[in-house]
């Protein structure tokens, strides 16, 4: 194969300094010049005897003499002869500084230059992150919102996106760990070398940019360069997402589908789709409330990718569907169709929407979704209503609206993207729960709403090992028997339990789903939870304190430190 | 014929020749060293220097390198005569023309290993 010359910050140092070679000799000439004719052009001293200046006397005077800054003339006043020397060569070396400044300043702004600068800080920048970090292609909306979260947590990022306003964006917004960030394609693989793709440090790439291709290309480079890490990729259409798939991309989202999915559990299991709600979304944020779609017919409006996924979900579940769409030609809809957009009353009218239960205002114009969804509520105020955002700046009015659900793209992946990079064993438990179904999910549904607030819970997951239980490790290993129910107990008072819940208990490949407070704990353990915060660090004390776990086992407040140890033991 | 090369040729040759021209005497004779002569090589070797900014093969640095080691001995020379002549006033007494001359001289051990390199870099890259 052939290898192709490499850009590289020492070419383009070389090229400018090539660039300062003219003015440079330009410069040299005309000094030269200037101090000869100082030294050859014989002058007069006070006492009227001819006098030649010295070299060093020449170069004095022609320093000062071109920069403008005239000292006047040393040591003795000049002659005739001299003063015209003097004259042409004052505008000759003036000339040449203009010139020789101008070349200096034009390439010090040299775009060239500028970018070999900036993308040179950035390699350093990154180079220098020597903790586990994400590299994420494309500070959209949803990158920008993930960026945001990851760095939250304490972990490192990295950011790459091709239009530069919003690498300047990234640079303005206050995170609470440096971003190194960097405009170019991520769909060149060389990029993504420069933004870390290959770095050891580099857990994980999540590609979001806009284009499919670009996060395909994103997804194969990974795979090759870097088969270790972790890919999350965005994908619009099924083709995209059949085909990153197929060569291993660990989690393809699409967000059209994933909300038609959302939208089907919570027609299909109601208590289900509270779960994950509660599960996945941003901390802090109120939990959702019970507001279950009613059975019955619905109204599609728009057969593009979201409507047409919407309508095989629901079509899945035996809903019936009405579908509009102003293109049915171009859109692929097959089947019975009402031709319009559906901001008229005449189209929602003939799609019968007074005997319908339910709308999706799915078109990919955000005015028109509003202007369906107000015209339907009109017809028939008992409607239940989806809408589809398309852009993230309208978020007042979809908030005015007050639909029953909002689809927004960024949100959609935002969380899917964040409950898989942040705790990767909720990915697993949520996956479990839906396969148990829905009757768990009505048992499980109040013991997590006792843990929280009224606000969506700490999520946090505990391993078993000496660095993060120390405690809990030696105690295993000295054949103490720990169960579940001592780290849930709250160490300020052993009686009482905290407000958490053991979701999961993954153990080497058994998943232990909702475990008892009987089961014993072993070495290696992942344990996830859910709870109030501050829980978690409370549970940290019976973890690491050897005191703590003790008075969580027996009740007694041992004496600590060599001479007290030896004591007790008496 | 690269007109490039042969400016930079030009130069290189001008900066040893002249330099030679200076070294060649008596070394504490101050009659055998002419100050326009150091002067002109000082001169061409600083023009000499800036054509080879921005080099980019492996001889092209080392010959930035010789010739800024050239300019920095020529340049501590003239230094060293300006000071004679006007600070310490002591007048160019043979110590002090030697030590200029042998200053020089270090130049120009430089300035031939340039020449050197650039024999080197024509007769190994015959177009």
């Amino acid at each position: 194969m052939l290898k192709r010359p490499q850009k590289s910050i020492h070419k383009v140092f070389s090229l400018v300094l090539r660039r300062f070679r003219a003015p440079l000799i330009a410069l040299i000439m005309v000094y030269a010049i200037s101090v000869l004719g100082m030294v050859l052009i014989p002058g007069v001293d006070d006492d009227g005897n001819t006098w030649h200046m010295g070299f060093f006397h020449a170069f004095y005077f022609v320093s000062y003499m071109a920069t403008t800054i005239g000292f006047g003339e040393i040591p003795y006043a000049f002659t005739d002869a001299q003063r015209l020397w003097t004259t042409l060569t004052l505008y000759l070396t003036v000339t040449a500084w203009l010139y020789a400044i101008g070349t200096i300043l034009s390439l010090v702004q040299d775009s060239a230059l500028q970018r070999a600068m900036t993308e040179n800080r950035f390699f350093r920048n990154v180079r220098q992150i020597h903790e586990p970090f994400y590299l994420i292609c494309g500070y959209g909306d949803t990158g920008s919102l993930i960026t945001k979260a990851l760095t939250q947590r304490g972990l490192r990022a990295v950011a790459i996106d091709i239009r530069q306003d919003r690498i300047n964006e990234l640079l303005l917004t206050d995170l609470e760990v440096f971003v190194p960030g960097l405009s170019a394609d991520a769909g060149d693989p060389s990029n993504l070398q420069t933004a870390g793709l290959k770095s050891p440090f580099c857990v994980g790439v999540i590609a979001l940019t806009n284009s499919d291709h670009t996060n395909l290309e994103i997804a194969i480079a990974a795979r090759l360069l870097h088969p270790s890490a972790r890919v999350i990729c965005r994908a619009e259409t099924e083709s995209t997402q059949a085909n990153m798939a197929s060569f291993g991309t660990d989690h393809v989202i699409n967000p059209f589908e994933a909300f038609a999915e959302e939208i089907a559990i919570s027609l299909h299991s109601p208590e289900l789709h509270l779960i994950f709600d509660w599960l996945t979304q941003l901390p802090h944020s109120p939990l959702s409330i019970y507001d279950a779609p009613p059975q019955g017919r619905w109204i599609v409006c728009g057969y593009g990718r979201f409507g047409r996924s919407i309508d095989k979900h629901l079509k899945r579940l035996g809903v019936s569907t009405t579908i509009i769409e102003a293109d049915p030609s171009g859109t692929d809809c097959k089947g019975a169709c009402i031709v319009g957009k559906g901001t008229e009353a005449v189209t929602l009218l003939a799609a019968d929407v007074k005997n319908a239960v339910g709308i999706v205002a799915g078109t990919n114009d955000d005015a028109d979704n509003l202007s369906i969804l107000m015209t339907a509520k009109e017809i028939n105020p008992e409607l239940y209503t989806v809408a589809r955002q398309n852009r993230r700046s309208n978020d007042v009015i979809f908030e005015a609206i007050k639909s029953n659900h909002v689809m927004q793209h960024s949100e959609v992946v935002t969380l899917k993207v964040l409950s898989l990079v942040t705790t990767p064993l909720l990915y697993v438990f949520l996956k479990q729960i839906k396969q148990q179904g829905n009757d768990m999910a009505i048992e499980l549904l109040p013991k997590i709403e006792n843990v929280c607030d009224k606000v969506v819970p700490d999520i946090w997951t505990i391993q078993i090992n000496y660095k993060s239980a120390l405690a809990v490790t030696h105690a295993i290993e000295q054949d103490r028997t720990i169960q579940l129910g001592h780290l849930t107990s709250d160490p300020r008072d052993r009686e009482q339990q905290l407000l958490c819940l053991p979701l999961l208990i993954k153990r080497k490949d058994e998943i232990i789903l909702l475990p008892e407070v009987n089961e014993k704990i072993e070495v290696g353990d992942q344990i996830l939870l859910c709870g109030q915060y501050g829980v978690s660090d409370l549970m940290g004390w019976t973890l690491q304190n050897h005191n703590t776990l003790r008075y969580i086992e027996t009740g007694e407040t041992r004496p600590d430190g060599f001479i007290w140890r030896k004591l007790a033991n008496r | 014929m690269n007109f490039e090369k042969v400016v930079f040729g030009f130069f290189i040759v001008l900066a040893l020749t002249l330099n030679f021209g200076f070294f060649i005497g008596e070394i504490h004779n101050p009659d055998h060293h002419n100050v326009y002569e150091l002067f002109a090589a000082i001169v061409v070797s600083l023009i000499a220097t800036v054509l080879k900014l921005g080099e980019r093969t492996q001889i092209g640095a080392v010959l930035l390198a010789t010739s800024l080691v050239a300019d920095l001995q020529l340049i501590a020379a003239a230094i060293l005569w300006g000071s004679a002549l006007y600070i310490t006033e002591t007048g160019l007494t043979p110590s002090v023309t030697s030590s200029i001359v042998s200053l020089s001289g270090g130049a120009l051990l430089a300035n031939f290993t340039s020449v050197v390199l650039l024999i080197i870099e024509t007769v190994t890259m015959r177009r």
